[in-house]
């Protein structure tokens, strides 16, 4: 058991050493996630009351579009060299192989979300830190890494299947995109009642939602991650 | 060591891979040692080495890093001093901190050697693996080959370099459309082996067993 969490934390290390190297991965889904933003911003003009409908929207298809492109390149460094064979003939079960991929991937989305936030309540003029009492916010942090683990935990497996097709970069979301979908909904949902709280819905049963589908990918992909990667 | 001859596409790469336990056969079973005690796919792989045509190295990542990463797959003890030996084997001390990027075709190879053998597989398993060397690393590969040899390592070498293959080979085997059709001794001569060679793969030589 500690050799299979050692192998998970090896991969996590590579992988965070190779992106602080190269920088590829989260300034890709920066940038992109940027320019989704600007143009919602340039497109739409909203109001007070209207930001707070439509911004968690918004913020949910910059982070989605951002994190495909991200889970489009977290395979890219195991193409090159074949390296994922490298991966695969390690003495471990290959469910690490998942596990420290999946960690690698929420980390780089969760970084490129937090600079990506600060510019977000720029653009649409809305200070969250005056807007949400502190447990709101803690909430909608919550909510944040809730639908980021769970949408990496489809991504990381659907990568790794795109990862072997030479039409990798539109494959992935076009089988990602479906399968995310209670994610995405579930996380836009949360966090719409966190931004405007309701008095007959609360965000928790949304929250429960997600992080329900958030258990379910992490299972299905772990028993399946074997048949994924074998050609 | 066993070297395995092959015109291209007579199925040395795939067999050399469900070897590894990257694909599963489609019919047929792959028995390791004796074949009497049953494994885990994780204890055959732990004493498989690969040495494929690609590397398996991270290209953005220096020597050091990358044999430090695959030892930490392989959950061995002493890393540095494995990393360390490695590195000096592979004759590249001098360019440890260097990306692997930055290596020539001869060094990378090297390199790939040394990852192969890192965790000191019994098994080395070998496809094509003088394909570009310069004269002087060819023979340095055999050199190290020979030296894994000497430690008791068995190996299974696929080339097209006759001459060079049946000078490594203590047992030789030909494969043909996936299906072995001949096996023998290394002690063959290099012109007799060629004419045995062109006769069962360009003839269609029958299987062995049938």
């Amino acid at each position: 058991m500690v050799k299979y969490w050692s192998a998970v934390a090896a991969i996590v290390q590579k992988d965070v050493r190779s992106e602080l190297r190269t920088k590829e991965m989260v300034a890709s889904m920066f940038v992109f996630s940027v320019l989704v933003l600007l143009i919602f911003n340039f497109t739409l003009s909203l109001d007070g009351a209207m930001t707070l409908e439509l911004a968690p929207g918004i913020l949910w298809v910059a982070f989605v579009f951002a994190g495909s492109l991200g889970l489009n390149r977290s395979f890219a460094s195991e193409r090159e060299n074949r390296s994922l064979h490298g991966l695969m003939l390690a003495p471990v079960d290959r469910s690490a192989l998942y596990f420290g991929k999946l960690v690698s991937n929420v980390l780089f989305m969760l970084v490129a979300e937090a600079f990506l936030l600060p510019l977000f309540m720029v653009f649409f003029n809305l200070n969250l830190f005056d807007e949400l009492e502190p447990r709101a916010f803690m909430t909608f942090l919550l909510v944040v890494g809730l639908g980021t683990w769970g949408y990496a935990a489809v991504g990381t497996t659907l990568a790794a299947i795109a990862a072997n097709t030479t039409m990798r970069e539109v494959l992935l979301p076009v089988l990602l995109f479906p399968v995310a979908v209670p994610v995405v909904i579930g996380a836009a949902e949360s966090t719409r009642l966190i931004f405007q709280p309701s008095a007959f819905y609360s965000p928790w049963t949304w929250i429960r939602l997600l992080a329900v589908f958030s258990v379910v990918f992490v299972v299905v992909s772990w028993l399946t991650f074997e048949y994924v990667l074998e050609e | 060591m066993l070297v395995l001859f092959g015109r291209n596409g007579a199925g040395k790469t795939t067999f050399l891979h469900m070897a590894a336990t990257l694909m599963q056969p489609t019919e047929g079973r792959l028995l390791y040692g004796d074949g009497r005690k049953s494994s885990t796919p994780e204890e055959i792989r732990r004493g498989i080495g690969l040495v494929s045509h690609a590397s398996f190295l991270y290209a953005d990542l220096t020597v050091r890093e990358n044999l430090t990463f695959y030892a930490r797959l392989y959950g061995l003890s002493d890393i540095p001093s494995a990393v360390e030996e490695a590195t000096k084997r592979a004759d590249l001390t001098a360019r440890s901190d260097s990306p692997v990027r930055s290596l020539s075709r001869g060094m990378h190879q090297r390199l790939t050697i040394a990852r192969a053998v890192l965790h000191r597989p019994s098994l080395l398993l070998l496809d094509e693996p003088y394909t570009g060397l310069d004269p002087v690393s060819a023979d340095r590969l055999s050199d190290l080959l020979s030296q894994s040899r000497d430690r008791g390592t068995a190996a299974i070498l696929t080339t097209h370099d006759l001459e060079r293959g049946l000078a490594a080979a203590d047992r030789v085997a030909i494969l043909e459309s996936g299906r072995l059709v001949h096996e023998g001794t290394g002690k063959q001569d290099p012109k007799e082996f060629r004419k045995l060679f062109a006769e069962v793969t360009t003839r269609g030589g029958k299987p062995i067993g049938h």
